[in-house]
C-alpha cells in the first residue's frame, strides 16, 4: 500500500446556475495574456452540446486518454507513434475547434469622423489584429443555442434511440443542465504519458499536474492526449498551458479562483488519501467496473491501517486531518453521491461530479387525460395545455423513469454508460429531497420518506448530513485545504535553503517567444 | 582573394563553432524558456502538412548523408566502387534533397501569406528560412550540376573539413571547388553560427528520451521523511525537472 495525497474535487451539478462567475476568476487572473485569451483552465458548457473545443469528447477525431488493451492499457495518442507525428500531429485541434479569439474597436464609436450613419464597433482578431466575423465563442451554444450544430451533435448521444434524443429537443421537453470543468488533476493522467521532453509531472505531495514552462518544447502531444482536452497550446510564446489549480492560493490556504467565486457554491475541494500502487491496475479493469474500481481506490483516511501507511509515506498529520474532514469525501465515498467525468477516458480522474436532478424531477408527458391531473397533489404545476408536467412524488421513483432527461445520456457522461450508477445516485438525491420534503413542509407522510431513504440505504442522520452539506455549508465546510508546511519550503518549488537572504521567488525571466 | 578565402574557409568555421557551443549552452542554461519549437500547427494545420513533413524528413535525411560523407569517407567511397550502389544513393539522396526544397518552399509560402502566422513571425524566422532555402537550393543545385558529390564530398571536401578538426586547416581543395559549392560549405556555417540564435534551438533538444522514460511523472518537491528525520543533513539540492 502506497498511500499519496491528491487534492481532489467534487461539483455539485444540481446547483450550478450557468453563471459563468469561475470562468471570468480564472481567466482574470491566469489566461488574459496574448497567446492565452482563448484558453479558458475553467469552462461551464450547456449539457447536451459540443463543449469547448468542439466534440472534445469524440475521441476518434482527437486521440485522447487511454485504451483497453487486453490486461494493460495503451496511450491512444501513442507513444512512437506522438514521435511520428511530431511534425505534423493529425490528431491536434486548431484554434477554429475552440474559437478565434477576438475583440471590439470601442474607439471607432467616439472617434469616427460624423458621418450619415452610426458607427459601430467592428469586431478584431487578437490574433490578427484585423476585422473579422466571429464564428465561435468559449460557450457559443450556452443555453442551447444554435442546437442543430451544437446539441445534436453532442457525442454523449450514442447509445440513446433516435426518438430519446429526439423528445429531448422538443421545445416543451427541452431539458439542459450546466458542465464547468476544470483540469482533473488525474491520477493516471494522459498528457504527463505524452508530453516527449517530460515536462508534465504531477506534484507527489499534493497531486496537482503542472507544466514546466522551461522544459516544454511545443512538441503538442499533451494537446492531443488530455481527453479533457484541457491542456491548452499557448500560440504567442509556444508553449503549452493548463490549469494549475491555483496552487499558488492553495499553498497560501486559499481555496482556487473558480471555487472561491462559485455563486452557486456547488464546488468542494478537499484531501483524498488513494493507493498509488493500484492506479495501473484500476485504469486497465474491465469497462462495467470503472466506477467501482476507481473509488475502491481511495481509502478511508479514519482506517488506521491507511493512517499508518501514510505516515510512513511521510504525509503530515495536518494532511491527514484534513482527508478526515474532506468534503469530497464525503460526497465521493461515505454517501456515494459523486462520479468521476467520462471514467472510460482510464485517466482516473479526481474531479467528481454530482450527477444532476433537476432535469430528472419533472416528467413530462403528452396528456389531455383529466384523470391523470386529478391525481397529482396541489403542488404539482400543471399546464394547461396538452403537456402535462408531473412533479408529483406520488409514485416514489416514478419521474426517474420516465423522466425528460434520459439515464442513458448521463450515464455515458458520468459512468462509462452504466445506468445503474447514475441511477441510484439520483434515487439518493431524491431521497434526500423526500426526506427534508417531510421534515420541513410535512407533506409527504414519514412512511413514504423512510421508504424512499430505506431503498436507498440512507439514514436520516445521512440525510441530513448531505442536505447539510449540499445547502447550508459554510467556506471553510466546502473547502478543507491542508496546511503546505511552508516552514518546511518556502515554496512548494523552491527550497528556503536556496532562498535565504533573496528577495522574491518565481519566473525571473519574461515568459517572452524565443526566436 | 587569399585574404577573403582564409577568412572564409578558415575563420568563418571556427568562429561558427566557437559562437555555437557557447551560444547552446547560453541559451540553453539561461534562457531555457525561450527554447521551443514555436510549433504554428495551432494556428494553420493543412499546409504546414505538406510543408512541414517533407521539410522534416529530408532535412533528417540529407543531414545524415552529409554526417556519413565527413564521418566515414572511406566507407562512402568504398560503397560507391560500384556504379549501381552509386547511383541508388545519389538518387536517394536527390530525391530527399528536393523534398527537403519542396518542405521549404511550402513553409516559405505559408509563413508569408496566412495572416495568422505572419503574426507570430519574427524576423529572425524569415532570415533563417530565406538562409535555408538558399541552402537546400544550391544543395540541389549542386547535386544536379557537379555530378557524384557524394564521392568528390567524401575524397575532398571531408579532408578539408577534417583538416579544421586537426586544427590545421588546408583549404586548397575548396579553393578549386567552384563557387557554387564553396558558397553551399560557408551558408553550412553560417546555419551552424546562427543557430543558438533562432528557432533551430529545438534540433539539439529533439526528445529521443521520451522512448526510455516510463510514462508518469511524479515530482516530490522535498523528501519529507528524510526532512522529519533529525538524523538526516539538511540537503540544499532540489529536485529537478528536466
Amino acid at each position: 500500500m502506497d498511500i499519496r495525497s491528491q487534492i481532489s474535487m467534487v461539483f455539485h451539478l444540481d446547483k450550478c446556475i450557468g453563471c459563468h462567475t469561475c470562468s471570468i476568476a480564472c481567466k482574470n487572473i491566469w489566461t488574459d495574456r496574448k497567446g492565452a485569451e482563448y484558453m479558458w483552465w475553467n469552462n461551464v458548457e450547456t449539457k447536451p452540446g459540443t463543449g469547448y473545443p468542439s466534440k472534445w469528447e469524440d475521441q476518434n477525431i482527437y486521440k485522447g486518454g487511454w485504451e483497453k488493451q487486453k490486461n494493460t492499457i495503451k496511450l491512444r495518442a501513442g507513444k512512437g507513434k506522438g514521435l511520428l507525428n511530431i511534425f505534423h500531429n493529425p490528431h491536434m485541434p486548431t484554434i477554429d475547434d475552440y474559437y478565434e479569439p477576438f475583440t471590439y474597436k470601442y474607439l471607432d464609436l467616439i472617434k469616427s469622423p460624423a458621418g450619415d450613419m452610426q458607427p459601430t464597433a467592428r469586431p478584431i482578431s487578437l490574433i490578427t489584429g484585423k476585422p473579422m466575423d466571429i464564428k465561435m465563442g468559449p460557450n457559443w451554444d450556452d443555453d442551447l443555442s444554435g442546437t442543430p450544430d451544437f446539441a445534436r451533435q453532442d457525442p454523449n448521444l450514442k447509445g440513446l434511440t433516435a426518438a430519446e434524443a429526439e423528445a429531448m429537443f422538443q421545445l416543451e421537453k427541452m431539458a439542459l443542465f450546466y458542465l464547468p470543468r476544470i483540469c482533473n488533476h488525474c491520477l493516471n493522467p494522459a498528457c504527463v504519458a505524452a508530453c516527449p521532453s517530460g515536462a508534465i509531472y504531477k506534484r507527489g505531495e499534493d497531486g496537482v499536474v503542472l507544466i514546466n514552462q522551461d522544459v516544454c518544447r511545443a512538441w503538442r502531444m499533451c494537446v492531443t492526449a488530455c481527453p479533457y482536452k484541457k491542456s491548452y497550446y499557448n500560440w504567442n510564446n509556444g508553449k503549452s498551458e493548463k490549469c494549475i489549480l491555483c496552487y499558488p492560493r492553495i499553498e497560501a490556504g486559499l481555496a482556487p479562483a473558480c471555487m472561491h467565486s462559485c455563486v452557486g457554491r456547488i464546488r468542494y475541494l478537499g484531501v483524498l488519501l488513494y493507493d498509488a500502487d493500484r492506479i495501473h491496475e484500476t485504469a486497465s479493469c474491465q469497462e462495467t467496473d470503472l466506477v467501482n474500481t476507481q473509488l475502491s481506490i481511495i481509502m478511508d483516511p479514519h482506517d488506521l491501517e491507511v493512517i499508518r501507511a501514510a505516515k510512513a509515506n511521510g504525509i503530515a498529520d495536518s494532511t491527514l486531518k484534513a482527508a478526515q474532514d474532506s468534503p469530497v469525501y464525503r460526497f465521493v465515498k461515505t454517501w456515494g453521491l459523486a462520479l468521476p467525468l467520462h471514467p472510460e477516458y482510464r485517466t482516473l480522474p479526481m474531479l467528481f461530479y454530482v450527477p444532476p436532478l433537476l432535469p430528472v424531477m419533472a416528467s413530462v408527458t403528452q396528456s389531455g387525460d383529466e384523470e391523470q391531473k386529478k391525481k397529482l397533489n396541489k403542488i404539482s404545476k400543471v399546464w394547461d395545455d396538452k403537456w402535462l408536467y408531473d412533479t408529483s412524488m406520488e409514485n416514489i421513483w416514478g419521474t426517474i423513469d420516465e423522466m425528460r432527461f434520459p439515464l442513458k445520456y448521463l450515464a455515458n457522461l458520468f459512468s462509462a454508460g452504466d445506468e445503474a450508477q447514475v441511477k441510484i445516485r439520483v434515487k439518493k438525491l431524491m431521497a434526500v429531497r423526500m426526506h427534508r420534503r417531510h421534515v420541513t413542509v410535512g407533506d409527504i407522510p414519514e412512511k413514504k420518506a423512510a421508504e424512499a431513504l430505506g431503498e436507498t440505504g440512507l439514514t436520516p442522520e445521512a440525510a441530513d448530513a448531505i442536505y447539510g452539506l449540499t445547502s447550508l455549508a459554510k467556506f471553510d465546510d466546502r473547502f478543507v485545504i491542508p496546511p503546505a508546511h511552508r516552514e518546511q519550503a518556502l515554496e512548494l518549488l523552491e527550497d528556503t535553503g536556496d532562498l535565504k537572504g533573496k528577495a522574491g521567488f518565481g519566473t525571473k525571466q519574461p515568459p517572452e517567444r524565443g526566436l | 582573394m587569399s585574404a577573403l578565402h582564409n577568412f572564409l574557409f578558415i575563420a568563418v568555421p571556427y568562429m561558427a563553432v566557437a559562437v555555437f557551443l557557447v551560444g547552446v549552452v547560453y541559451r540553453y542554461r539561461v534562457a531555457p524558456f525561450t527554447v521551443s519549437s514555436l510549433s504554428s500547427q495551432f494556428l494553420e494545420t493543412k499546409d504546414l502538412f505538406w510543408g512541414s513533413v517533407p521539410f522534416h524528413v529530408g532535412m533528417i535525411v540529407i543531414l545524415i548523408l552529409h554526417l556519413a560523407a565527413f564521418l566515414f569517407p572511406q566507407t562512402l567511397l568504398a560503397w560507391n566502387s560500384y556504379p549501381v550502389r552509386l547511383l541508388i544513393l545519389e538518387i536517394t539522396g536527390f530525391a530527399f534533397g528536393l523534398s527537403f526544397l519542396f518542405g521549404s518552399m511550402a513553409l516559405l509560402i505559408r509563413r508569408v501569406t496566412n495572416p495568422r502566422i505572419r503574426a507570430v513571425t519574427t524576423w529572425m524566422d524569415v532570415a533563417v528560412e530565406l538562409l535555408l532555402f538558399f541552402q537546400i537550393l544550391f544543395g540541389c543545385m549542386i547535386a544536379v550540376g557537379y555530378r557524384w558529390g557524394s564521392s568528390w564530398f567524401a575524397s575532398d571536401l571531408s579532408p578539408y573539413l577534417w583538416s579544421l578538426v586537426k586544427l590545421d586547416p588546408h583549404t586548397d581543395a575548396l579553393k578549386a571547388m567552384p563557387l557554387m559549392v564553396q558558397a553551399h560549405v560557408v551558408g553550412a556555417f553560417l546555419v551552424v553560427l546562427i543557430l543558438p540564435f533562432t528557432r533551430l534551438m529545438h534540433l539539439l533538444v529533439a526528445p529521443f528520451h521520451y522512448l526510455l522514460r516510463p510514462f508518469q511523472l511524479v515530482i516530490w518537491n522535498w523528501d519529507r521523511k528524510a526532512m522529519n528525520d533529525p538524523g538526516s543533513p539538511w540537503n540544499k539540492h532540489k529536485p529537478r525537472n528536466t
